[in-house]
């Protein structure tokens, strides 16, 4: 099944894609993979900057079929949440557990950027040269 | 929310800035009558995604992360100054006895003693971990959290773009993955208008969900010297 506009979640930003969802898995092509994850393929396996996921190479045509990505199968083996709606239409490529705790083992604070009322974004790594109280809230 | 901006106000000259982030998913109209009530001069973030939470590993609010002038945590997620001494409430008429506002009371002016001092000495505070202390205050996140924040994320994704009960079945999904969540559960239940009970959104679920933790705390103490550790319920 060809989508033409296939909303990827990732990191709080959705973009649209051109993807082909077949048995539930989530396939788009080389350039689009690359745009959209900053994930590249090379022949060591999937690139970014310079860490290389390398794929069982006798499952190959689980992860590469032509110019296409099995993104599912990929975001599977790097142990990190991949969810859809029913209809393929939308699908959240999640954060693995072990990224996060990493990032908080690091002690390094985990940058974000959210709006305030008036819509300006906060970038916590703004603030850096003061202490920061960061506290949460709800209304419920 | 007054509270933060009195301990702001007597502290902010110290190189310090509190950021309260609402983890609202009905966004920015629904916080800003609570904003506007408090009339913060620190920062006040909507967070719909709950990200921070996410991020931090957070499970209910309010929760706080102590971060020093570098972007180094010295205290990682913890309860900011709430107590578990709400859990003795009358169900009926939602009252409390004296003793656990009293309880309630001294949690919340020792944890804001602490933030003060740290506020003031930075990392001479005693309130400020070391780098070892800190790390081992993280709560950890797992797999079933991760897939958890991934659902919920979706949920609230769906639900804003027209597709609400299917964005309610992985809202579902995220609390079942993530039952320490209260933020999950009662947010799901908040966006679904679920029964107001003396201010929170909770109908008799939250109550028997609260009951099943039995000697669990709701507000796990914050590791601070005179912060009282008896349950109060």
């Amino acid at each position: 099944m060809v989508l033409d506009m296939t909303t990827l979640l990732i990191d709080d930003k959705a973009t649209i894609c051109n993807a082909n969802v077949k048995s539930n898995e989530l396939w788009i092509n080389q350039e689009e993979l690359e745009q959209t994850t900053g994930w590249s393929l090379k022949p060591e396996g999937f690139c970014q900057g310079n860490t290389c996921i390398p794929y069982p190479k006798t499952e190959t045509e689980n992860y590469v079929q032509g110019s296409e990505v099995n993104v599912s199968s990929f975001w599977t083996l790097m142990d990190k949440p991949i969810l859809h709606d029913e209809s393929g239409e939308t699908w959240m490529l999640g954060t693995s557990h072990k990224e996060r705790l990493s990032a908080l083992n690091s002690l390094e604070a985990p940058n974000f950027s959210l709006p305030d009322l008036e819509g300006k974004q906060h970038t916590l790594s703004d603030y850096k040269g003061k202490r920061v109280f960061l506290t949460t809230w709800s209304s419920w | 929310m007054p509270v933060w901006q009195d301990m702001y106000e007597s502290v902010k000259d110290h190189n310090f800035i509190v950021i309260a982030v609402a983890q609202e998913s009905r966004g920015e109209e629904t916080a800003r009558e609570f904003i506007e009530a408090a009339d913060p001069s620190y920062v006040c973030l909507i967070d719909e995604q709950h990200q921070v939470a996410d991020l931090y590993n957070m499970v209910n609010v309010p929760n706080a992360v102590w971060i020093d002038e570098n972007g180094v945590i010295v205290r990682p997620s913890e309860t900011a100054g709430s107590h578990d001494s709400f859990r003795s409430m009358n169900r009926t008429d939602f009252s409390q006895s004296d003793e656990a506002l009293a309880l309630a009371a001294k949690a919340q002016s020792t944890y804001l003693a602490a933030v003060k001092d740290w506020a003031i000495k930075g990392s001479e505070s005693e309130h400020a971990f070391s780098e070892q202390e800190a790390r081992e205050h993280i709560a950890r996140p797992t797999q079933q959290t991760a897939l958890a924040h991934a659902s919920f994320q979706l949920g609230i994704y769906l639900r804003k773009n027209g597709k609400e009960e299917e964005g309610d079945l992985f809202l579902k999904s995220a609390s079942e993955l993530h039952p320490d969540s209260w933020n999950m559960f009662r947010q799901a239940m908040n966006l679904k208008d679920i029964g107001e009970v003396a201010g929170l959104a909770a109908d008799q679920s939250f109550f028997d969900r609260l009951d099943a933790l039995e000697g669990k705390r709701y507000y796990p103490p914050p590791d601070i010297a005179g912060f009282p550790r008896e349950p109060g319920y």
